[in-house]
């Protein structure tokens, strides 16, 4: 595969509450390659918006970085650990390097002011002149299939929501990042706007080559954009590997979980379960396999032994006791 | 369905004023619902999905058309007969914590609609029904749950407790409005199987009112689906038939924009594109067919002259709102 951008190495992150630590992140690790699109997929409340926040050190006061590093490589090959950025350096960084487009973005538009002021604010930031900054927003609204000038002089009560998400995907753009992270960025949008942003997205990836972090409980638009998925829960990567592994011979077995709830849509009768319970407790997690609790594979050892990180094919990685019967489990259903 | 339907709505016209101005809601709508079926009405937001809902329940008038409750007008029943009609038909919000009184334990919830309905004598029998509706709805151990308030109960206990709550007057149909849709993916199946076995148990019939195509087609699979547009049902029939055949082009163009959990499937799926974005207001819906503007097949001189009416189309087992398809033609690209 091709370089390595953005390597996350043994991350933790948590927030002081009242009861004690949440831990949000715990030990996270994995790499994002130059083009790639990693899509995190988890339940509610299991850190995909707390592992994002933290690698663009935009976190609440209450929040806590443990460990970890965070090393970044620039296109001129130069390395840098984001968590030790100076404030000023960060802000130099964001938007130039690492952008964002977030959950619920449709109220992430300052109301009162325009577009264009957006744009200008932006680029200036960054040292792009009025014009420099004019010029790429143009271009990039066009390639978001806006009508360039009418956007740009708009306010944003003035744009439909699928209109607003394509200009935050342009404006995340504007200073050629070469990562974009993307937080449920087509959540409560329509079928039809999902459709439309989803096909923008893959063209302005083709064209422009950035790398995408995707945050999503949506397993169908992981399935249809990413070239790899990491499925996490209680604050863990719990497996991670090539989508087409993860979704036809996945090794975890809340992996499994998900993809036996998910529901598809030309695909006739379907046998589907749910996931009994709901995610544990993050200040004070279950001992062992942290899933155990709701897993229907669970045998003693779960209980009370961590699952050994394991890695097969040089690129899928696992921490689950029975990986084994997992993939047995997942390929007879595939073949029936 | 040669039975006597619950709710019959014949020609049904819904408008709202606002500022002064009518927005036209809901237009000719033709629509039963049988004893005992699951009925699925999708569509993009605001298309009307909700109204339609609450004008089934008989939480809202219809503007203009006639309504049916098993038969006949409500104006023809006699005052206790309209109140029993009313319990018959129970509505299940989208968001169970705005619908649940926090102040309330959950057996003070369950218990007031019993008391006040006269559906218990005493308190040991009151006792013993608020049991049973926690169980049927698998809140167990019932004990656990009746002291508790709402925030204290995950987002799809509440759920249940608002489904046991729509129970606890011996409903014959209930409209689940996007029931589903703020508890997580992980756990939407449990809840589904549990409203699936509680019509069989109870012979309810009920109104399933999503935006998620994939969960419509699992939840009614066996039942109808309705397809609404700008106010319009634009084509209804069995489950199996539209989601394997789709006859209107709308529905043709959102089975092809839903991406599939499955990364071979979704990307094997093609598209159809529109010819524009854009959603007409309701103050300005376009003449003829109202989804013309967007059509792909859209027939200038034809589509835009007269509106469509639902019907059988040739080689169609459902019904579709679309002049040339129900003329007997062939749907070709629009422009060549
Ligand atoms: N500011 C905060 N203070 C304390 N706890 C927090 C804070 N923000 C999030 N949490 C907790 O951290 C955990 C992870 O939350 P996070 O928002 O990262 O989950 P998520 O996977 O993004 O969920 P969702 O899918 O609902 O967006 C949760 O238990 C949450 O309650
Ligand atoms: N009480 C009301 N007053 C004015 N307009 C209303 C009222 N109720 C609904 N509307 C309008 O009627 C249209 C249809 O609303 P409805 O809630 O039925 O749509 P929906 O299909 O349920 O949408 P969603 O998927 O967003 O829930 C919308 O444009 C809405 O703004
Ligand atoms: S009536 Fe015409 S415009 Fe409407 S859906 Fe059919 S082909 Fe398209
Ligand atoms: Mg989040
Ligand atoms: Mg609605």
């Amino acid at each position: 595969m091709s370089n390595v951008v953005l390597s996350v190495k043994n991350l933790s992150m948590s927030y002081l509450a009242a009861r004690g630590r949440v831990r949000a992140v715990n030990n996270v690790s994995f790499d994002l390659h130059a083009g790639e699109t990693l899509a995190i997929i988890g339940e509610s409340g299991c850190g995909k918006s707390s592992l994002n926040l933290t690698l663009i050190r935009q976190l609440p006061t209450s929040a806590k970085i443990e460990s970890g590093q965070l090393l970044y490589t620039k296109r001129d090959g130069q390395q840098l650990d984001i968590l030790q950025l100076s404030k000023k350096g960060l802000q130099k960084f964001l938007w130039s390097e690492i952008s964002m487009v977030f959950q619920g973005a449709l109220n992430a538009l300052n109301p009162v002011i325009r577009i264009s002021d957006m744009v200008y604010d932006t680029g200036k930031a960054h040292g792009l002149s009025k014009a420099e900054s004019r010029k790429q927003a143009l271009d990039l609204f066009e390639k978001v299939r806006l009508d360039p000038m009418r956007v740009f002089r708009a306010y944003p009560h003035e744009l439909s929501g699928g209109m607003r998400q394509r200009v935050l995907l342009a404006l995340a753009l504007l200073l050629r990042p070469q990562v974009v992270i993307m937080d449920e960025p087509t959540t409560a949008v329509d079928i039809l706007t999902q459709r439309s942003i989803l096909e923008v997205l893959k063209e302005l990836r083709r064209e422009l080559n950035f790398s995408i972090l995707f945050i999503s409980h949506d397993l169908a638009i992981a399935a249809e954009i990413a070239d790899t998925i990491a499925t996490m829960y209680a604050g863990e990567i719990v497996e991670i590997g090539p989508v087409y592994e993860v979704f036809y011979h996945p090794r975890h077995a809340y992996t499994l979980s998900l993809l036996d709830a998910a529901p598809r849509l030309s695909v006739g009768a379907e046998e589907l379960h749910s996931i009994p319970g709901s995610p544990p407790d993050l200040i004070e997690p279950p001992a062992g396999c942290k899933f155990h609790e709701r897993c229907r594979l669970a045998t003693d050892i779960c209980a009370h032994t961590v699952p050994p990180i394991e890695i097969f094919n040089g690129n899928h990685r696992v921490s689950c006791h029975h990986h084994q019967i997992v993939r047995k489990e997942r390929e007879e259903v595939i073949q029936s | 369905m040669s039975q006597q339907p619950l709710v019959e709505l014949h020609g049904v016209y819904r408008s709202f004023e606002k500022e002064r101005v009518r927005i036209p809601v809901l237009q000719d709508i033709h629509l039963n619902v049988y004893p005992n079926e699951v009925l699925c009405l999708v569509g993009e937001s605001g298309c009307g999905k909700t109204t339609t809902g609450k004008i089934i329940a008989s939480l809202l008038d219809a503007s203009e058309g006639e309504v049916l409750y098993n038969g006949r007008r409500m104006a023809e029943y006699d005052r206790k007969e309209r109140s029993l009609i009313r319990r018959q038909m129970q509505l299940v919000h989208q968001d169970p914590f705005a619908s649940l009184n926090p102040a309330h334990t959950i057996g003070q919830i369950l218990g007031y609609p019993l008391k006040r309905h006269k559906m218990v004598n005493g308190r040991a029998e009151l006792r013993r029904r608020i049991w049973e509706l926690l169980t049927l709805v698998d809140l167990t151990p019932p004990g656990d749950i009746v002291n508790k308030f709402p925030h204290q109960l995950s987002g799809g206990q509440r759920q249940r407790v608002s489904i046991a709550r729509a129970l606890t007057v011996n409903p014959k149909l209930i409209v689940a409005d996007e029931a589903v849709s703020m508890v997580d993916v992980s756990i939407r199946i449990g809840i589904l199987k549990m409203l699936h076995n509680l019509r069989d148990m109870f012979n309810l019939a009920i109104v399933f009112i999503t935006h998620d195509l994939a969960l419509a087609k699992y939840f009614a699979w066996e039942g109808r689906i309705a397809v609404m547009y700008l106010g319009r049902i634009v084509e209804i029939g069995r489950t199996q038939d539209i989601i394997a055949n789709p006859a209107h082009p709308y529905t043709r163009a959102l089975l092809s924009a839903v991406p599939e959990a499955d990364p071979n499937l979704t990307r094997k799926k093609q598209p159809i594109p529109l010819r524009s974005d854009e959603i007409p207001r309701l103050t300005a819906i376009p003449p003829g067919c109202a989804f013309h503007p967007r059509c792909p097949f859209y027939q200038p001189g034809v589509c835009d002259v007269s509106v469509p009416r639902l019907a059988q189309a040739p080689g169609y087992a459902q019904d579709t709102a679309c002049i040339p398809l129900t003329t007997g033609e062939q749907l070709v690209p629009y422009g060549t």
